[in-house]
């Protein structure tokens, strides 16, 4: 059955170069430090090149609404003054139903251009049935490596929604236990087919994103003249944030607050078979946000182009509860029956809104399609099946993995600010440890600090620290 | 009769890795169980039953090998019961936004 475990993990570097076509040693200055923008930058593709390849395939363009009810509903509630607008981009207008054709589009368009037969890709949700999609339309075959079940054979409805709309665009879908061994298995399956690595961490994959922050920036000018005080992002791998801020920066949107949203489910082990549906929600959350914020460099390519610490301003948690709640909001008073990867950044947007004043803009920048396994009557019906307690009352009350406490009102949706300072402290901590024996240069200091948004003093404290 | 006839389309299941051969530092839950897969495709040997080993070519065109676990597989997902927790939210908020409209116009 297939290469051992420890031979194909011995092949990574090899794997990886023939299936992305980047020499990551290239790009490398120090066991701490690497050219992020030259990386970005190498394969030739500007914003104006990424958003005409986007629109060949009917990606982006896609329309940014005002959310005057739910704006409403927010100042019944708000401090005298305050209520900001909310606005919502809405990516579920998307070929496959989400923001994540954006970043398949190009990366896909590259692969066909150089010669690649195939893609593969590892994702449980929209990322794999936009990269089989777009792989449809370009004329490639793809190959999508799913972590679906529990040893019982159990799955989470939203993931079995997305093995249905990756078959549905032709692709051919493994489906797979809990483990962090899906890597061993993308590895495998590259070598096995000579496909092209749709990995969600190359540069083209970012800079597919770009053009949503680009976009939104200079749709709102255009509708209002100016650009957002706020935009909200939901946060996991980190590519969203990273992509949407970059895009931002394009535009001349520098003064925009930029916020990652995360569901909090702490406590609960992402790798742990028993943990694995214990939570109703397959991305988005803190499982995955704080790791890769903490270190981005733990992905299936040797530098990781999504660096969200780079870019955020705040990170914040919501409760699965009120995401669920939000989603209802969205439904019963917008009208739009969306799915819960915009809703958690929606949901951030509804308790943050209460902070601002009433002539400032907020943008939740994604919605996603939603369906049969993604809808909340479905995941809370698996949640209660799974040994969830679904109540309404205070979400403070909300235990990841325990119980799911719907909010009985909107002035009880808060946002549990996540510490910027404990965020960056451990990731300039890991980057010291990774780099094992080697003593940091000044420029090693720089670049952790521009990479994790610090002053040099407050990286010099930490390497102090780690010395005792 | 055979549970499958050439060309059916079926679901394979494999044991990727045995739990001995899975890498360490897993947590217990996982480290205690194999690795397995399951794949669609459509059966190429003549015929076979629940368990033989068979081979497929899947939606791609490739042919990948694995015991026979599942014929028309179907997708079983769906909406899920009603939820009395978030039923009446819209609700509440809609009729939140009406009472200040009545107000206003008061």
């Amino acid at each position: 059955m297939g290469a051992s475990y420890s031979e194909i993990m011995s092949k990574k570097q090899e794997i990886v170069l023939k299936a992305t076509g980047i020499n990551y040693d290239e790009f490398e200055f120090s066991p701490i430090s690497f050219d992020y923008e030259r990386l970005m930058n190498s394969c030739g593709y500007s914003l104006q090149d990424v958003q005409k390849i986007l629109l060949e395939t009917g990606v982006g363009q896609t329309q940014l609404v005002e959310l005057k009810n739910l704006t409403e509903l927010v100042r019944l509630i708000a401090p005298s003054g305050k209520g900001g607008r909310i606005f919502v981009k809405d990516e579920a207008a998307n070929p496959s139903g989400s923001f994540k054709d954006r970043r398949a589009a190009l990366s896909i368009y590259h692969a066909k251009k150089s010669g690649y037969k195939g893609v593969v890709a590892a994702s449980s949700g929209n990322y794999g049935a936009a990269v089989a999609s777009q792989a449809a339309k370009r004329g490639l075959k793809s190959i999508i490596l799913q972590e679906v079940y529990d040893n019982r054979k159990v799955g989470q409805p939203e993931i079995l929604e997305k093995t249905r709309a990756c078959e549905a665009y032709g692709a051919e879908v493994w489906q797979l236990t809990v483990g962090p061994e899906l890597f061993y298995i993308m590895l495998r399956v590259l070598e096995d087919t000579g496909f092209f690595s749709a990995s969600l961490y190359v540069p083209t994959s970012i800079l597919g994103i770009e053009t949503l922050g680009y976009e939104l920036a200079k749709q709102l000018l255009e509708m209002e003249g100016r650009f957002p005080d706020v935009v909200l992002i939901t946060h996991a791998g980190g590519g969203n944030v990273t992509g949407t801020a970059r895009g931002l920066i394009k535009a001349g949107s520098t003064q925009t607050a930029v916020v990652g949203v995360s569901v909090d489910l702490r406590g609960l082990h992402m790798a742990s078979d028993s943990d694995f549906n214990r939570k109703s929600f397959t991305t988005g959350h803190s499982g995955f946000g704080i790791p890769f914020l903490t270190w981005p460099d733990r992905t299936d390519v040797p530098r990781n182009c999504a660096r969200g610490l780079r870019y955020l301003d705040r990170y914040v948690l919501v409760s699965q509860g009120e995401v669920f709640y939000t989603t209802e909001l969205l439904a019963k008073l917008e009208g739009m029956e969306r799915g819960p990867a915009g809703n958690t950044s929606l949901a951030g947007a509804l308790a943050v809104a209460r902070e601002l004043d009433r002539d400032q803009i907020l943008v939740v920048q994604e919605t996603e399609y939603t369906a049969a396994g993604k809808m909340p009557s479905s995941q809370l019906t698996f949640a209660k099946e799974n040994g969830i307690k679904v109540t309404r009352g205070n979400p403070r009350e909300n235990t990841p993995g325990k119980s799911i406490v719907i909010p009985e009102r909107v002035d009880q949706l808060r946002v549990e600010d996540f510490s910027m300072d404990k965020i960056r402290h451990s990731y300039i901590k890991n980057a010291i440890k990774a780099a094992g024996d080697y003593e940091l240069t000044e420029a090693d200091e720089r670049f952790l600090a521009e990479d994790s948004k610090s002053s040099l003093d407050q990286v010099r404290e930490v390497i102090q620290s780690s010395n005792h | 009769m055979p549970d499958a006839n050439k060309g059916d389309l079926i679901q394979i299941h494999k044991i990727v890795l045995e739990p001995e051969k899975r890498p360490d530092n897993l947590p217990p839950s996982t480290a205690a169980v194999p690795y397995e897969c399951w794949i669609k495709g459509f059966l190429m040997n003549e015929n076979a039953n629940m368990g033989d080993k068979v081979k497929i070519k899947t939606f791609i065109g490739r042919e990948i090998s694995g015991a026979l676990y599942q014929v028309s597989p179907k997708y079983d997902h769906d909406f899920g019961e009603a939820q009395k927790e978030i039923l009446s939210v819209g609700y509440e908020a809609f009729q939140q936004l009406e009472n200040k409209h009545k107000a206003n116009r008061e």
